[in-house]
């Protein structure tokens, strides 16, 4: 056992992506996610890593490309405008199949929005935010700790796939100090015979590329990624189930607003309000298959979120629109209380017993 | 205890963030779970600051600290924003050298600290956020013991001279 310390989420995102063996990091500050860069830029001389602080989020992304395609841990972190300019640059990256880290610690928008925290980025980070037909596997933290465990994760599974990996993280997240253990986490790393590292002369060219004129090629290229995105919803989805063993209403939040949905479970469990939460870990494969399992057991669904109601489609999707499915959302930095939840599932309850 | 919800609010500067990371590791050196969480962005370089606190048994839920159990405020906004806030039979702590107006609630204990000028007259004019914290550690029933070490964990290294000032400061207040 390490020692527990106390770091904020910004941090603990960037000492576990050191432990990770993350060695390259391309960035811009802002907020509330420059802590990130800031801890780069002191630890990275030190070890013999790269901090550069990019002329824009578009460079900071096509400096990811150019490390990923030689097979180092690599990393980039911005908040949610950057992260729109950095969606070009990971589309290529899907359309190279190459692994990334790619941290979205966001803020309220649309446009530049404000800087206090929110979950507005959703669909943009789930449905993929740039062109063509891709996913990025999507991991939402919702401690400190999990901030540098998911990190560790996250660069586990882009290796695993050679895909991106995202960390959709919010201001509170990223602000916040709680307790942090790393010395703890597992570092797992995968060989990467197709990265591009000079062939010695001892063997053929590799070649990283996303372009393919030849539409019977890059179609069969598509189906290919399409069967890696089925075996990842297989096998790699995460959630926590919370008081759900008796739940008839079923709360999904992920983050921040699980937080919070748990303080409100507590106070409706003292009314005698039988509600459980379900907290998607991945966003991206999405925890569908848990939640129509509870579609028997559970008469209403309220999907918390700090946007106008994203997440809720995934919701109703995955349950088929068998139960009805309630929003009860904050918007533009401004974050649900328990007593708004707690309103919220008294109403949907139809009072307290 | 089982909860204690604190919040911390004052100008920037004025070392709010400073206090409600002491009281963070007070609670990390007693095992609790806790939480700290910062106002952030332009407020922490001149605007009203503000910094939550959870110490708590039990797994901490959301760290927003809206009703507070403790109010430390160091300026009167942060007074006639939050004092309608704190719960029934809470605490406020009130740096009466910068508010000259009471406390108008009557079912909440409240304690008069003159931090500010305190720490003017010892020389120390950027600790009162440490007086203030001293006599709350007091009113609170925090001991003394942990205080040096949770001091070396969050002054820097390269300000361990600031050390024995700090640990001046929480005491000042603590014998107050």
């Amino acid at each position: 056992m390490g020692e527990k310390v106390l770091m904020k989420g910004n941090e603990a995102i960037a000492e576990a992506a050191i432990r990770a063996g993350c060695r390259h990091y391309f960035g811009y500050p802002i907020t509330p996610q420059t802590e990130v860069a800031a801890y780069m830029s002191k630890r990275m001389p030190k070890i013999g890593g790269t901090f550069l602080q990019a002329e824009s989020e578009i460079a900071a992304i096509n400096m990811v490309i150019g490390v990923a395609a030689t097979g180092k841990r690599v990393m980039t972190s911005s908040s949610s405008p950057g992260i729109s300019l950095k969606q070009e640059g990971i589309s290529y990256l899907a359309g190279c199949d190459l692994p990334a880290l790619v941290v979205n610690v966001e803020r309220g928008g649309p446009g530049l929005g404000g800087i206090q925290p929110s979950q507005s980025d959703y669909w943009q980070a789930t449905k993929a935010g740039g062109h063509g037909d891709y996913h990025n596997i999507v991991l939402a933290p919702a401690s400190v700790q999990e901030m540098a465990a998911l990190t560790i994760k996250g660069f586990e599974l882009a290796d695993k796939y050679s895909m991106v990996t995202m960390i959709l993280a919010d201001g509170t997240m990223g602000q916040m100090m709680e307790p942090v253990e790393i010395d703890d986490i597992e570092i797992k790393t995968v060989e990467k015979p197709w990265a591009l590292t000079g062939t010695g002369m001892a063997r053929s060219h590799n070649i990283v590329n996303s372009l393919y004129l030849k539409p019977d090629l890059l179609e069969q290229k598509n189906f290919e990624r399409y069967e890696k995105y089925a075996q990842i919803e297989k096998s790699e989805v995460m959630y926590e189930e919370y008081m759900m063993d008796d739940a008839d209403i079923c709360l999904v939040a992920f983050g921040i607003t699980a937080r919070v949905a748990k303080n409100a479970i507590a106070e409706a469990r003292a009314k005698g309000i039988k509600v459980g939460l379900l907290r998607p870990i991945t966003l991206w494969p999405f925890p569908s298959q848990a939640l129509a399992a509870r579609a028997s057991q559970c008469k209403a669904f309220i999907s918390v979120e700090m946007n106008m109601g994203q997440m809720i489609d995934d919701v109703k999707l995955a349950i088929s629109c068998s139960r009805p499915v309630y929003l009860c959302n904050r918007v533009g930095g401004m974050i649900p209380s328990p007593e708004e939840v707690l309103d919220k599932i008294i109403s949907v309850s139809g009072g307290a017993d | 205890m089982s909860t204690l919800n604190i919040l911390f609010a004052g100008f920037g500067g004025q070392g709010i963030l400073f206090s409600g990371k002491f009281m963070a590791y007070e609670g990390l050196l007693a095992d609790k779970h806790v939480s700290w969480l910062p106002s952030y962005g332009p407020e922490m370089r001149g605007g009203t600051a503000n910094c939550s606190v959870i110490i708590s048994d039990e797994e901490v839920g959301s760290p927003i600290v809206d009703k507070p159990d403790v109010l430390v405020v160091m300026n009167l906004p942060s007074l006639d924003k939050y004092e309608d806030a704190v719960v029934p039979g809470g605490k406020i702590f009130v740096d009466c050298s910068l508010i000259e107006r009471k406390v108008e609630r009557t079912d909440v204990s409240v304690y008069y600290v003159p931090a500010t000028g305190l720490a003017s007259e010892k020389k120390i004019p950027t600790l009162a956020n440490m007086i203030i914290t001293g006599k709350m550690l007091k009113e609170l029933g925090f001991s003394l013991d942990s205080v040096d070490a949770v001091l070396g964990k969050i002054v820097s290294t390269r300000h361990q001279d600031l050390l024995s000032v700090n640990k001046d400061a929480i005491r000042a207040g603590y014998e107050l």
